[in-house]
């Protein structure tokens, strides 16, 4: 009988031991979590995107909650939840400035010239690890959509030139563009910046013209019409110092030979079709 | 088990594709005429680029050296021509971007005769002398990867290189250039491997054939002599020419996951690498020239060529009477392995050992059905990898799954899984693209 009871004894005793360190660990050892922060949580969109620089949405909840961040850092939820983020918190929404994604190329189908036929399957990197696609300029968008392939928010859908045409209201600025372009075509750019150069070739003067008839060629009239100091040449583009607040207008491209520089009203290659249709109904 | 490896002379796993040798195995090699422009890349090898030593306008003879080595993992250029400097600048690479190059506009009216220099003593030379004459001469692998030569004779600390061999498997299709070169030069192939195996201290070398090659292993055997090298018969099968499946093959040993073959006391050569050792040391002529087959079916007159490096391909395609007019698309390099060329006026390369033309019907993506598991790629891939799941993988973009979880970075992208697979998936092509991707990631993560 003594036997029978010694292992439920041991069991019993163990049970109590444990269970008496787990109480007092808990009561010793306990951390308390903002509870704030599972609301804040629910309030953000969920997509773990990673627009606002942070693994996710809720390592980002919690830097709100303690203030290290405004809750306009978030880039994909409205502009409503933001608010209703910033009332629960109780903080300044913040005004961050809306950003998009901006491709550095305007060569489509039309404009640059091709070398070779690509002939494997349609991926931008699969291109360039084989040939660079074919592509006669070697640093521009081979329009195969890897972008909107990796675009979690439908933001990017190709036009009929083979170029990504960017949803300004549907970007997030997350970045997965960024990282999917094998020429690493995409940046992301504040909207408020619409003087912008839809080129990335390092040529200058008739070696880009020939590859390309919107490429930019080096010719510097830009930086000649712009505010002294606002566009710099380098490496055969133009660099805008946006941060030097000169004041930047359409001027700049005004003289452009192959209309590289660009004022952007919205998003990039909307006009293309229009302006092709006006330009039409002149000729006719 | 082991016994039955050693008699059949190969590797596991691998496929066999038809050789298509018959074209131009036969025919002598020839001299190309020398052209009146040449493009140099500063890049054309594994390693960081060269640095130029040479001005724009500078008149340079043959031979001379116009560019020097980046870094110890890089090598030096020469001037395949004598001539003057023309640009040094961005030139379409093979690949069709621009890569910085050097381009030299060749003297009609100079004789382009080597000036004469005296041999070389290689056996007064220390280990240190020699990597360092070997680096001097610009010489790499010329099996088509373009690896510094001089790297791999740069032995570690407390390694020892017991085995010398040297790869004359030439297991890509089409491909005759180092066949040639065991059948016209056996006296310099067996000289190359005697100086390497004597200054790396190697006990034994065996230069490594296969079977569809009697001639040369003939040959080789007569002019071996008294010399510790022995020449070994090997079954045709490819990937054969890939270093660890020819160790495999050879000695019956393996070479570890992410090793190198010095760390089981190997070295291999190239059988185009040792002729370039033994002539740099003979005659003192750096690496400005080598041996490329043109051939396929789209080629007028398949050929075997001494090219001078540089020359644009377009050029030695017109000395071999043009492409037919249903060619689709020109190839460097084996069809295996090789790199489709993405503009003609691009140039050959140090690692570029044969131009291989295709028409239509052996071109062209085949119709591509769903996996249907058959395992072929799986019995195909000499590494043991699983080559449809990393397709798969490839195609839902889950590079860092390809990486972590299925060996990724094993693959040598030998293509043996793709001629294999009966469903037309293009898998090295999956592969390559996941490797790129990881790469640039990679370039990203450490810029920030």
């Amino acid at each position: 009988m003594n036997e029978l009871l010694t292992a439920p004894a041991i069991m019993t005793g163990l049970g109590l031991f444990f269970g008496v360190i787990l109480a007092v660990a808990y009561k010793l050892l306990r951390v308390e979590e903002d509870s704030r922060i599972a609301r804040t949580e629910e309030l953000l969109p969920g997509t773990n995107c990673g627009a606002c620089g942070e693994p996710g949405c809720l390592p980002f909840a919690q830097k709100l909650v303690v203030g290290e961040v405004e809750p306009s850092k978030c880039t994909v939820a409205s502009s409503d939840d933001i608010d209703e983020i910033a009332d629960f918190l109780g903080v300044d929404a913040g005004e961050a400035e809306k950003r998009v994604a901006r491709l550095k190329c305007a060569g489509g189908k039309a404009q640059a010239f091709q070398i070779a036929e690509y002939d494997g399957f349609e991926s931008c990197r699969a291109a360039a690890v084989v040939s660079g696609g074919g592509k006669g300029c070697s640093w521009g968008c081979l329009g195969l959509a890897d972008c909107g392939v990796v675009c979690d928010f439908d933001a990017i859908q190709m036009n009929d030139n083979g170029l990504p045409v960017v949803d300004i209201d549907k970007c997030t600025a997350c970045g997965d563009c960024v990282d999917a372009c094998p020429k690493d075509l995409f940046e992301l750019l504040p909207l408020s910046r619409k003087l912008y150069v839809q080129c990335n070739t390092p040529l200058a003067g008739e070696s880009v013209t020939v590859l390309c008839s919107v490429g930019c060629d080096g010719c510097a009239k830009c930086a000649a019409d712009a505010a002294p100091g606002l566009i710099e040449m380098k490496n055969e583009l133009p660099l805008i110092h946006y941060e030097s607040g000169l004041p930047v207008t359409p001027k700049a491209t005004s003289r452009c030979p192959t209309g590289a520089i660009q004022w952007l009203e919205g998003g990039q290659f909307v006009e293309e079709e229009s302006q092709n249709e006006s330009r039409y109904a002149q000729l006719h | 088990m082991g016994l039955f490896f050693s008699l059949r002379n190969s590797f596991d796993h691998g496929v066999h594709p038809r050789h298509h040798k018959e074209q131009t195995a036969e025919l002598p090699i020839q001299r190309v005429p020398f052209v009146a422009r040449y493009v140099m890349p500063l890049g054309q090898h594994i390693g960081a680029p060269a640095k130029p030593v040479v001005k724009v306008g500078e008149r340079v003879q043959r031979g001379q050296l116009i560019a020097e080595a980046g870094a110890f993992v890089s090598t030096t250029l020469h001037s395949p021509v004598t001539g003057t400097v023309r640009d040094i600048g961005p030139h379409r690479y093979i690949d069709g971007n621009f890569r910085p190059a050097i381009e030299i506009e060749a003297d009609p009216y100079a004789t382009q005769q080597l000036p004469p220099r005296p041999a070389i003593d290689w056996q007064g030379l220390s280990i240190d002398e020699f990597i360092a004459q070997v680096q001097a001469a610009g010489i790499v692998g010329m099996g088509g990867a373009a690896f510094p030569s001089h790297v791999k004779y740069a032995i570690p600390e407390g390694q020892q290189i017991d085995d010398l061999l040297v790869n004359g498997a030439e297991c890509e299709p089409y491909l005759t250039t180092d066949h040639r070169l065991m059948v016209e030069r056996p006296e310099a192939v067996i000289r190359g491997t005697e100086i390497v195996r004597q200054k790396l201290g190697a006990k034994r070398a065996t230069i490594g054939v296969e079977k569809n090659k009697p001639d040369a292993i003939a040959l080789l055997k007569q002019h071996v002599g008294e010399l510790p090298i022995e020449v070994l018969g090997l079954e045709v099968k490819y990937p054969q020419g890939a270093e660890k499946m020819l160790i495999k093959a050879a000695y019956n040993r393996e070479v570890p996951a992410g090793a190198l073959p010095r760390d089981i006391g190997v070295a291999v050569n190239n059988v185009g690498t040792v002729v370039a050792i033994a002539d740099y040391f003979d005659t003192g002529m750096p690496l400005i020239e080598r041996v490329v087959t043109v051939a396929g079916p789209g080629v007028a007159e398949p050929a075997n060529l001494i090219v001078p490096l540089g020359t644009p391909i377009r050029e030695v395609l017109r000395f071999c009477g043009g492409l037919k007019e249903s060619t689709r698309e020109v190839i460097m390099g084996g069809p295996m392995m090789g790199t489709p060329i993405a503009d003609l006026d691009a140039p050959i390369l140090k690692g570029s050992s044969g131009i291989l033309a295709f028409t239509a019907s052996e071109t062209g993506r085949p119709q591509e059905y769903p996996c249907i598991r058959c395992g072929r790629c799986l019995e195909a891939c000499p590494y043991f990898l699983n080559p449809s799941r990393l397709a798969k993988l490839g195609k839902a973009r889950l590079f860092e799954q390809m990486r972590d979880d299925y060996h990724l970075m094993d693959c040598v992208e030998c293509g043996a899984c793709t001629f294999a697979c009966p469903s037309g998936i293009p898998i090295v092509q999956h592969i390559r693209t996941a490797k790129d991707d990881l790469r640039q990631q990679k370039v990203r993560s450490e810029k920030q």
